[in-house]
């Protein structure tokens, strides 16, 4: 007897659930296009630049719209001056209530969306910026988009996505001291290359032992998989996130225990080690810090969207405290929201890592970009705990950069060279 | 749509901030596709010439959403054959109007200066000289008609939403 799709034993994945809910759909399945609505579309100061910027003459829904300035936070150039104009007088035509300028709550977008709990279970969420998979933490479907798109997206309230095949992570055990989300995005990295076209889920017992921020880095470095979607299964601690952060309304969503994967691989946390990418590449290009320890570094950076958390700058202070960064290393800390910056303040964690010789910048993306803040010559060598070491992309093209957890990067500045981070975890 | 071009190949993982560099991105538009390569493959962007095909390996495009396919398509470049291309890359493709498809094996049909003929439409992808193709994944019909009209922003100005 034929079975209907119903009885037939194919569940979906948490992103597919996700992706038929908001499209209005049953099922939907790997090959599918499907259009959604848009419930949340974030702006953010690169948009608004001469360069992409279309004017938009009508809003979807203003509600619905952030608007952020984080690229180059306070401007590094007349360019972005000007972008960041053409952006308030955008926030202001369509009274946009949630827009984050320079000053007391800026920030970067995706460390932004945890803050201020932006990131709704259950729904779709859209920025013009590669690393927005970061917010599929929240158990959303969550995606970079061009300029083009957004453009779409704020106009019309919806967008269209192209449904990939889904692999599970299922994490175990716990991390060791001095070992950090980083490294497991680095093991993920090196292990299993590209996941082009595909999306990750993240599950499993290993979830309980990893705080919010930890669990944000592996979604955010996802982009470096070049997945389509990154979302994490729910629990308690997600869900109490959000609600303590959030007044709308969500529903989360949970994978079916028939659904379809592409695979299915069982990440050992206990079993991780410190890890490096080196430089010009993320994928398969991971090895154990011990394998390089000794290269002599210019620059040191922790920050970004992936590594500017409250977590990170507490490693960085532990390891830096008491102690200086070496003769002629620069260390540049950059936390990812003025809220982690004054909360960093409160701690003690600034005046270690000041202390210590470390230059603590405002919240921006800053050097991870190569656009302000710690721009690389050439020649010059930079360890980094942010999301990106591709050639050219923290200044000049002939920069080597070296990509790390904090903890490594934090130990690499004492040092004077790529150093292991274990021995200030006994 | 039938394109036919000279082919020119490049690698797996070819990432945006090669296609796109951070220099570049400040410049005008029209400044930008002079800087596609300059850091893995300098000088070569002088030598494409309009109606080139770029063969290229795994994941292409990974990285950043900047519009690094309006620099591939303003380079003159009439379409992309991958073994996989990056979602953001791909989106952004379509939204530029840059003819891109994937096709598994494709790096094995060309060698560099080789012809390819291509009818897009059913990702069938012809080596005369070797007189050997191959069929890539065609781009759904959905996408494709939003390539054909030219990319995303013709669409919403002729509907008055932006300008
Ligand atoms: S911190 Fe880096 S990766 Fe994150 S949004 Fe900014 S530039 Fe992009």
């Amino acid at each position: 007897m034929p079975m209907t799709w119903k009885e037939a034993p194919m569940g979906m994945t948490a992103i597919e659930k996700i992706l038929a809910r908001n499209s209005g759909q049953d099922v939907v399945r790997p090959g599918d296009i499907v259009t959604t609505k848009v419930e949340t579309a974030i702006l953010f100061d690169n948009n608004f630049m001469a360069t992409s910027w279309r004017e938009i003459l009508h809003v979807h829904d203003p509600e619905k719209v952030v608007v952020v300035f984080d690229h180059r936070a306070p401007a590094s150039h007349v360019l972005s001056a000007q972008a960041h104009q053409t952006g308030r007088e955008f926030v202001k035509r369509f009274g946009i209530s949630r827009f984050h300028d320079i000053g007391f709550d800026q920030g970067i977008s995706h460390a932004l969306v945890a803050d201020y709990g932006y990131g709704l279970p259950g729904t779709v969420l859209l920025c013009s910026d590669s690393h927005t998979c970061s917010a599929g933490v929240f158990n959303l479907a969550a995606r970079g988009v061009g300029s083009p798109d957004m453009a779409y997206a704020v106009t019309k309230g919806e967008t269209w996505f192209r449904v990939g095949e889904t692999v599970r992570y299922e994490l175990e055990g716990e991390l060791r001291p001095g070992v950090s989300a980083k490294d497991v995005f680095l093991h993920l990295a090196g292990t299993y290359g590209d996941h082009a076209t595909m999306n990750v889920e993240f599950s499993g017992p290993g979830l309980a032992g990893l705080s919010m921020n930890a669990r944000r880095t592996l979604t955010t470095m996802s982009a470096e998989l070049s997945v389509e979607f990154a979302t994490f299964e729910p629990d308690d601690i997600m869900l109490d996130f959000v609600a303590a952060r959030s007044d709308r309304a969500f529903a989360a969503v949970w994978p079916d225990e028939d659904a379809t994967y592409a695979d299915k691989r069982v990440v050992r946390l206990d079993q991780i080690e410190p890890l490096v990418a080196l430089p010009d590449a993320v994928l398969n290009n991971s090895k154990p810090v011990g394998d390089i320890a000794g290269q002599a570094i210019d620059q040191a950076f922790i920050g970004s969207c992936a590594n500017g958390t409250l977590d990170d700058l507490a490693i960085a202070a532990r390891v830096l405290e008491g102690k200086r960064v070496h003769d002629g290393v620069r260390l540049l800390v950059t936390p990812a929201t003025q809220n982690i910056y004054r909360e960093a303040l409160r701690l003690g964690y600034v005046q270690a890592i000041v202390d210590a010789g470390g230059v603590v910048t405002n919240a921006t993306c800053g050097a991870c970009g190569g656009g302000s803040l710690g721009v690389l010559g050439p020649g010059e060598t930079c360890i980094t705990a942010s999301t990106r070491n591709f050639k050219g992309r923290m200044g000049d093209a002939d920069a080597r950069i070296y990509m790390a957890s904090p903890a490594t990067v934090a130990a690499s500045a004492l040092q004077g060279s790529i150093a292991s981070p274990l021995e200030y975890f006994p | 749509m039938r394109i036919e071009g000279r082919v020119w190949l490049a690698g797996d993982n070819i990432n945006t901030d090669l296609i796109l560099p951070i220099q570049a991105y400040y410049l005008s538009v029209e400044e930008q596709p002079a800087w596609v390569f300059s850091a893995n493959r300098p000088g070569w962007s002088d030598e494409v010439t309009p109606g080139d095909i770029l063969v290229a390996g795994r994941n292409f495009g990974v990285g950043s959403s900047r519009p690094a396919a309006r620099s591939l398509k303003n380079l003159g470049l009439a379409c992309l054959l991958a073994e996989s291309i990056n979602g953001l890359f791909y989106r952004n493709a379509v939204n530029f109007a840059f003819p891109s498809l994937e096709a598994p094996g494709i790096t094995g049909l060309f060698q560099e200066g080789e012809t390819a003929e291509i009818d897009f439409d059913a990702a069938e992808i012809n080596n005369p000289k070797r007189g050997e193709r191959l069929t890539g994944t065609p781009m759904p019909p959905q996408l494709l008609r939003i390539l054909k009209a030219g990319g995303i922003y013709p669409l919403l100005q002729s509907e008055n939403l932006i300008r």
